[in-house]
Order: C-alpha cells, then structure tokens, then sequence
C-alpha cells in the first residue's frame, strides 16, 4: 500500500548553518509539511522561505502573532524575504513551526504556504504566504533574517501528503 | 545476538502505515463547481482532515469564507468563532444558533489572478456517536499588495451526536473556479 504521509527528508544540525535547502523534491505528493525545530545563533529574527531559489519580489505574507499581551497583524507585499515564523538564541528560545505548502506541484496557480508556531519564550504566530509563481516547487530553502544561521542541533524535516 | 526471525522482520523491513489515508478528493473542473461534497465517508477513523485550495467565480476582488455543513443538516445547529488577521488589524468574530460552520478563506474572482485561498480542516471525533461535533481550520488567502488578505484560525461545533458520514463544503456566493482542490483523508487511532 502507498503510504499517504511520507518523510521526503530529515536533518539535524551538526553546525551552524546560514541556510538549509530542500532540493530535487519529487512531484508526486499533493502538499507538502516541512516541520522546523531549532534556534539561531545569534539574534531574535524572521524565519524567511523561498521556493525555487527564486530570489525576486515575487512574495508576500499575513503573519498573525500574540505575545502574550497583545494580538498584532503583519503583512509584506512584493517581497524577496517572506516571513513565515521567528528563531531566537539558546536553548530555552526553541522555535517550532510546521509550514505547509499545499498543491505544490501544480503548473496553473500561485503557490500558498500555511504556517503556524512559534517560540514558547516569545510568541505564537500563524501566517500565510503566497509565492506569484505557477511553476511546480522542487526547492525550499529556509534560513533566519538578517545574515544569521541555523544553531547547531536544529532539526528539519520534510514530509509529502498525497491525495489518491 | 541474533534477533530471532520475527523480531528481524520487524526491525529491519520498511513498514507502511496507514494511520493516515487518502479517502477522496475533488478537483474542479473548466465548469466550475456549485460545492463539494464528500459523501459515504466510513466510520472507520477517528479522525478526518480535508486540505484545500479555492477560488471562487463570483466577481469582484473581495474574499469570503467557505461554509460546511454535515449530513445535509442546514437547520441552525451549528456555532462558530474565528480569530483572523486582515491584513494589519486583528479581528475576532463569532456564531451562535447558525445554520453552517466557516472553515477557509478564498478570493473572489477580480482578486490576484492565479492566486487561491488554502487551509487545513481538522474534523475531531467524526464517528463518536456520544458527542456533538467539532472542527478547527487554520487558513488564509493572500493576494499581495492592493488587495486585502486574511489569515484566519476556525472553531465550530454541531450539536449533534450522529457519525458524520457527509461533508458539504459551498462557497458564500458564487461557485467553485477551476483548480479549487479538496482532499479528505482520514486518521486513526492506535
């Protein structure tokens, strides 16, 4: 029997890392899950997605957070850096999201991504992104704002979901 | 050691779950679609999921929410909250005594070309026949720059204890476009 919900692909960390890439991802699934769990090295800051290795304005974003005082809305438009969650530093600042990237490998609509998470320390969002592109996604890199990197530890993991 | 032949199977051999199975799908076709409807849905699960990408023909740039119903109910037995996310302002709403549950945002068809709402539908303890029901959806539409976008998490309950064995999804006014996609899996429990 064909598994619905299958791991395409796991890491874990062994250094720090300014970007990590899911690559040559087989168009077979109907969505996909990429679930995170780790820390930056250096600064509190937005967890940035692009598909294809597209680096141009061809991304926007609505990002719903609390923060455990206050609810607040942010949106981005015609934007090369989407934001779709937040890292921070040390051990007890673990970001976890899970971002879904639902009918990803259709050739006939724009690509929209499901976020949701958060670090327990700081806020819990939930987002939704759009990448203006009909082209079928076979890449998805992943790595925080402003020049920092992945800590060491940080874990990633890709999954497919296939509808029948 | 060792391990004995039964435990080698196990240790050693790939096995394929079926925890979580595709039950059906539909795609909309160049006609567009009046609504989706799974139906004939087994109580074999414990849970169900539905994942989903919509449009809609109505004209216009607005968006608007799908609405669900269960077992073709459409009597004022549902209730509803949504905590959204539009564009820059945070807004909550809610539903009581309503005669269906909201569950994804989608555009209308003026909206971003190309661009379709998307969400994950959770729908807990489907067949439990000593419960009334409850669903939580986490969506959202964006249509970048002009037009307005929404991110949106759903609550809703049916009061009612039956089995849930049909699912109709429509949208607020028009119809399904073409490329609206929904999935129905189902989840079991240990």
């Amino acid at each position: 029997m064909t598994a619905t919900y299958d791991c395409i692909a796991t890491t874990t960390l062994s250094t720090t890392t300014s970007t990590v890439t899911f690559s040559s991802i087989s168009s077979s699934f109907t969505d996909l899950l990429l679930v995170f769990s780790g820390t930056s090295t250096s600064s509190f800051t937005f967890l940035i997605a692009r598909f294809n290795n597209d680096t141009g304005t061809n991304y926007s974003y609505t990002l719903l957070q609390g923060d455990g005082s206050s609810a607040s809305s942010t949106r981005g438009s015609n934007t090369a850096s989407p934001y779709v969650g937040l890292v921070n530093t040390g051990t007890g600042a673990v970001g976890v999201y899970k971002l879904q990237v639902m009918n990803y490998a259709n050739t006939t609509t724009y690509k929209t991504l499901i976020t949701n998470g958060g670090i327990a320390s700081n806020r819990v969002q939930a987002g939704v992104m759009l990448w203006r592109s009909t082209a079928a996604i076979n890449r998805i890199d992943l790595f925080p704002d402003g020049g920092d990197s992945f800590a060491s530890g940080s874990t990633f993991s890709l999954y497919g979901i296939k509808a029948e | 050691m060792t391990p004995i032949l039964g435990i080698w199977a196990s240790q050693n051999y790939p096995r394929v779950t079926t925890s979580f199975e595709s039950i059906a799908t539909v795609s909309v076709g160049s006609g567009g679609a009046a609504d989706i409807t799974f139906s004939s849905i087994p109580g074999t699960y414990t849970h169900l999921q539905i994942r989903g990408i919509a449009r809609s023909n109505e004209s216009g740039n607005s968006a608007d929410s799908l609405r669900m119903i269960f077992n073709s109910d459409t009597n004022a037995n549902y209730s509803r909250h949504r905590l959204y996310g539009y564009d820059s302002v945070v807004y909550a709403g809610a539903g009581a005594n309503t005669t269906y549950i909201q569950c994804l945002d989608y555009p209308y068809s003026g909206a971003t070309a190309n661009a379709f709402g998307a969400g994950i539908i959770d729908i807990l303890d489907y067949a439990n026949t000593n419960k009334y029901k409850t669903i939580r959806s986490l969506a959202g539409d964006e249509m970048n720059a002009a037009v307005s976008s929404a991110l949106s998490f759903y609550s809703g309950s049916w009061r009612n204890t039956s089995a849930i064995s049909t699912i109709k999804i429509t949208t607020g006014s028009g119809s399904f476009a073409q490329y609206s996609h929904f999935a129905l899996y189902g989840i079991k429990g240990a």
